[in-house]
């Protein structure tokens, strides 16, 4: 412990005679137990922008679990209470403080909880954000999707600290073994600013892979009609250990969560196998899946723009085809 | 609370359209293209008209920073029922760089200037996709905020906001003033009907310059170049679900 302390001095000593260099700061989001996937995404992200020093808003133990994520130099945590909800009013100061000690770049997985904080961690320290970048072209250079992914914009920012949130699903994760960063308390004095209760949450609780990460997704829209006909989609789901999804039609006429919403204002997901059933393929749905590896569609109406983007396109009757799909399945 | 509610709208090409990145890759073509209200800010609107007619609040003020054009989208949050408008008027190479960290100044000048309790805003704007603007006017005011917000309810002094988060719902209580922006989910905008329309042509919209406001619109944010995605190459069709599984089989994919 004591040599780790004195390691972390020795670095930080280097990042303020360094200042020209980069250094990132990242912000890790966890359960408590483990690294999100968006976290390790970021760090492999992050690569051009070393060291790394990632912040961890917990305790010494979850510290120490992040600390061996490959690819981190240095781990800074703040354990307190305020800060467990990830509410952005609590959180905002805190990184806007440590981002000046000395850090070039100020980075994390996109993910509701980064959307809501570091705009405004971007406001206190009066930078421009680079939202959900997809490529790292430079120190200062990054790729980012506009208009639901219909084109890439590559944007250049001269801000003297970059405020930066990561596509988790276009780089792949770092490994959450193998690395030994130094470990450190943050030096800050935290303090709750008290203005943003939370009160509670309703998780939807599964057994399945989670949307976001799944290796396979199969994503039901308005063909499916009403939200029992979901059970047909979670039946061969769990044959294909896959999560469910559902366009912004199937979510607004109330068949399903809005979680679940695959699309430019829902999540993003980039799975190996992607089956799209009674989706008929709008512009704000293929934004968020249409970097999928493999993709199949179900759907009747042959010319639904679904099959432009589809590998394989079966005209059919979804409620024919999917329970002959599920009994074919090894 | 009964104050005004400041609703920020933005004008970007209609969410139907297929859009064309220029030959030039400096941008989108947005010359002769249809242009409409982001949908998020008609969320945005309808939910503080909502408010008004619950007595819950006394005035709604639409805000849009933009040329000449952005006057129209103006015109139809009163048409939907705001009471007022305020164009920041941003033109030339100022518009071009226009991005959630400027618009976000402006609309915390505006929200001192207007003594406002409340602002309201979308979540994103479907051109940029940012997601920026409510939490950085939040930050620069120094107010709570309840971002992507599907359920708003005032109790007393104090606003309960349900958030669409990851992996499902969240209910948090914040203090006001704040800054509010509208997820999908928060309500279903109405149409603007004749009457209201022909009405609206009568409500003010004044004009103000961001200098006026004390507000800069320096960038260090450049947009070097706008490609096109790159495109999928053309799939097959297949005939049966045997088909289908067999394909599938050979690609690994099961």
């Amino acid at each position: 412990m004591q040599r780790a302390l004195c390691r972390a001095t020795q670095r930080s000593r280097s990042l303020s005679s360094s200042r020209r260099h980069a250094s990132t700061l990242l912000v890790a989001e966890h359960d408590g137990t483990k690294l999100s996937e968006g976290t390790l995404a970021a760090i492999t992200a992050c690569a051009q922008m070393k060291p790394i020093t990632l912040l961890v808003g917990g305790s010494a133990e979850m510290a120490a679990t992040a600390a061996k994520a490959d690819g981190v130099d240095a781990v800074q945590f703040v354990d307190n209470d305020a800060l467990n909800h990830g509410v952005a009013e609590e959180w905002a100061p805190l990184v806007e403080g440590i981002a000046k000690t000395g850090f070039t770049h100020v980075v994390a997985g996109a993910s509701s909880f980064s959307k809501g904080l570091f705009p405004r961690v971007s406001a206190l320290l009066d930078v421009a954000q680079v939202s959900d970048i997809i490529d790292v072209k430079s120190e200062d250079t990054f790729v980012r999707p506009i208009y639901a992914g219909n084109a890439l914009a590559t944007v250049k920012s001269e801000d003297a600290i970059k405020v930066v949130t990561v596509r988790p699903t276009s780089f792949d994760k770092a490994a959450a073994e193998g690395g030994s960063a130094a470990v450190s308390a943050a030096a800050v004095d935290f303090s709750a600013t008290g203005t943003t209760t939370w009160i509670s949450e309703e998780v939807a609780k599964s057994d399945r892979p989670e949307l976001a990460s799944a290796k396979t997704v199969i994503s039901g829209g308005r063909g499916l009609k009403t939200g029992d006909n979901f059970a047909m989609l979670d039946s061969l789901a769990l044959k294909l250990n896959a999560a469910v999804g559902a366009s912004r039609a199937a979510v607004d006429s109330g068949m399903c969560p809005n979680d679940m919403q695959v699309g430019q204002t829902g999540k993003v997901v980039a799975p190996d196998l992607y089956v799209a059933v009674g989706i008929s393929g709008a512009i704000q749905h293929l934004a968020g899946m249409k970097d999928s590896k493999t993709i199949v569609a179900i759907n009747k109406d042959p010319e639904a723009p679904i099959f432009q983007v589809a590998d394989y396109g079966l005209v059919d009757d979804l409620f024919k085809a999917v329970p002959e799909l599920e009994s074919k399945l090894p | 609370m009964s104050g005004r509610v400041l609703v920020g709208v933005k004008r970007v090409i209609d969410y139907a359209v297929k859009i064309r990145v220029k030959p030039d890759n400096s941008g989108v073509v947005t010359d002769g293209v249809k242009h409409s209200m982001n949908p998020f800010c008609e969320i945005a609107v309808e939910e503080a008209v909502k408010l008004k007619e619950k007595k819950l609040i006394k005035e709604v003020v639409a805000v849009s920073c933009g040329p000449q054009q952005a006057q129209e989208t103006i015109r139809t949050a009163l048409a939907m029922g705001a009471d007022r408008g305020i164009h920041v008027e941003v033109t030339g190479k100022d518009y071009d760089t226009l991005g959630p960290l400027q618009v976000s100044k402006i609309m915390a000048a505006l929200a001192k200037k207007e003594d406002a309790q409340l602002i309201i805003l979308g979540k994103q704007a479907i051109d940029d996709d940012c997601n920026q603007t409510g939490q950085m006017t939040a930050a620069l005011l120094d107010w709570p905020q309840g971002t992507f917000a599907s359920e708003v309810s005032m109790e007393g002094d104090k606003l309960k906001v349900v958030r669409e988060i990851d992996g499902g719902l969240e209910t948090i209580k914040i203090n006001t003033p704040a800054v509010v922006t509208a997820d999908l989910r928060l309500n279903t905008p109405r149409y603007a009907t004749l009457p209201n329309i022909m009405k609206a042509k009568k409500k003010k919209i004044a004009n103000v310059k961001p200098a006026d406001l004390g507000v800069e619109l320096k960038s260090r944010l450049e947009v070097l170049r706008v490609d096109e995605p790159p495109q999928r190459q053309a799939g097959m069709k297949v005939e049966t679900v045997d088909d289908l599984v067999g394909k599938l089989k050979d690609a690994g994919r099961i």
